[in-house]
């Protein structure tokens, strides 16, 4: 085993999270709710990748995600890969997808916005895929998913 | 359909058919504006925003379609100034109203409140976002002055950058084939993103700096609008191009003799007031017809049929 491999331990059951952008990862932790995890959770950071350059990678022990909680990671992270984990075997291997719509994720940056100035879930719709473009379904507002922040 | 799908938030998605009915049904209030089809029905205008014009059209088609009238034309007497929020405050008209028509100061506010309330709203301006009772005006004043909609040269001169009758505008008329032509100072040229919408929906246009009789002279409709001082970042550029947009009566010598000018009002000093006794000034008709599609807009909104009319 290489050395490298020893900095994460190795999971029995649970969720393997990897590739993520450094810059990204604790977007990644917040979107998912890990802080109030109960299970034991390893986070990987600054973590060398042959690929990225830099990258993190997240272990979320005894833990399986539905598509709908995963798929809100291609909002911030559209090329991180997943691993579902059954007695330290992979059995499923899954890509993020990006929903037409994201509820409740986005901030909107318009700061004339409805919803930066009521108590309301924001909505976005995906307008082009390709540049990863989306616009506020209230203000109309366009932004390209690298500038987004998060709610 | 139910009421809360008959809201008319933007005329962006609006089929050309949809539209077209839209006129017929204002030209059927132009015949007869007076039509007491709504007796019995009370409207709520609810104006966070102060805006005279818009209010008092909106007020006045209601009253000639028979409809009672409740609301607020100043935001400073709503409890939003209390912190109550826009979702409760919708929430309570709705109890009383059967048709809400609110300007906003906040972009999607009329989005927002549609989908809060099962009464239809009518957006009638949100932020710099959408004001579709104005493009349907415009829509109306243009089909009413060139006897169609289609293949028309629109030369839209002014503030393109945060003028949001002329965005909407782009969005209604890209049915209809016209050729566009953007005139306007740098600093106000037409956003790039609607210059993508543009090439999206294959709508030819031209950008021009230069204003003048021969960038007219080719125009159907020349649609006017007010350049802002406090639109510039830099107060030396806003002198320099102040005067170049405005429209003299000497620069009409090329016109064609269809050619109308369009304006949303109010003017300062870019249309010179010896043109309103031309036959191109149409702009005091343009504002005659907010009444007209007004009254259509109510209508449609409450599921009233032209067959009705």
């Amino acid at each position: 085993m290489k050395r490298q491999e020893l900095l994460v331990a190795a999971l029995r059951n649970g969720t393997v999270i990897d590739h993520i952008p450094s810059d990204k990862l604790f977007h990644v932790v917040n979107l998912l709710g890990l802080e109030k995890m109960t299970t034991p959770v390893t986070i990987g950071y600054n973590l060398h990748s042959g690929k990225m350059g830099s990258k993190g990678i997240i272990k979320i022990a005894d833990k399986f995600f539905t598509d709908d909680e995963l798929n809100q990671l291609a909002v911030i992270s559209p090329n991180v890969s997943l691993c579902e984990i059954r007695d330290y075997e992979v059995v499923v291997k899954k890509e993020v997808v990006l929903s037409d719509d994201i509820v409740g994720i986005i901030r909107c940056p318009n700061p004339r916005c409805i919803t930066n100035n009521e108590p309301m879930t924001t909505r976005f719709h995906v307008t082009d895929r390709s540049s990863g473009t989306v616009r506020c379904h209230y203000c109309n507002h366009e932004e390209s998913l690298d500038n987004i922040t998060l709610r | 359909m139910d009421k809360c799908n008959r809201s008319l938030i933007s005329l962006a998605d609006y089929s050309a058919d949809k539209l077209m009915y839209l006129i017929q049904m204002a030209q059927r209030f132009e015949q007869c504006p007076n039509r007491r089809i709504l007796e019995g029905k009370v409207l709520a205008t609810l104006f966070f925003e102060p805006s005279t014009r818009t209010r008092l059209s909106f007020e006045t088609a209601a009253n000639r379609l028979g409809a009672r009238v409740i609301g607020f034309a100043d935001p400073k007497v709503t409890s939003g100034t209390k912190g109550e929020s826009l979702k409760d405050t919708i929430k309570m008209v709705s109890n009383y109203a059967d048709i809400i028509v609110m300007r906003h100061y906040l972009e999607g506010a009329a989005k927002y409140a549609s989908e809060v309330t099962d009464i239809p709203i009518i957006n009638a301006g949100d932020g710099a976002n959408q004001h579709p009772s104005q493009t349907m005006l415009d829509l109306y004043t243009i089909y009413q002055s060139q006897g169609t909609l289609e293949n028309l040269d629109i030369h839209l001169v002014g503030d393109l950058k945060y003028g949001r009758t002329v965005h909407s505008l782009l969005a209604a008329m890209r049915h209809f084939n016209p050729t566009f032509h953007f005139i306007a100072p740098d600093e106000l040229r037409m956003p790039d993103e609607y210059l993508r919408y543009c090439d999206r929906h294959s709508i030819r246009y031209v950008e021009h700096k230069e204003f003048n009789e021969s960038t007219i002279a080719q125009a159907d409709i020349l649609y006017m609008t007010r350049v802002q001082k406090e639109r510039f970042s830099d107060l030396m550029e806003y002198e320099r191009v102040k005067d170049l947009y405005l429209l003299k009566l000497d620069m009409l010598g090329k016109a064609r003799p269809n050619m109308k000018i369009l304006h949303p009002l109010p003017r300062v000093n870019e249309i010179e007031y010896s043109i309103d006794d031309t036959p191109y000034a149409y702009y005091f008709q343009q504002a005659k017809n907010g009444l007209y599609a007004r009254e259509a807009l109510i209508c449609d909104a409450l599921g009233i049929t032209l067959n009705e009319l």
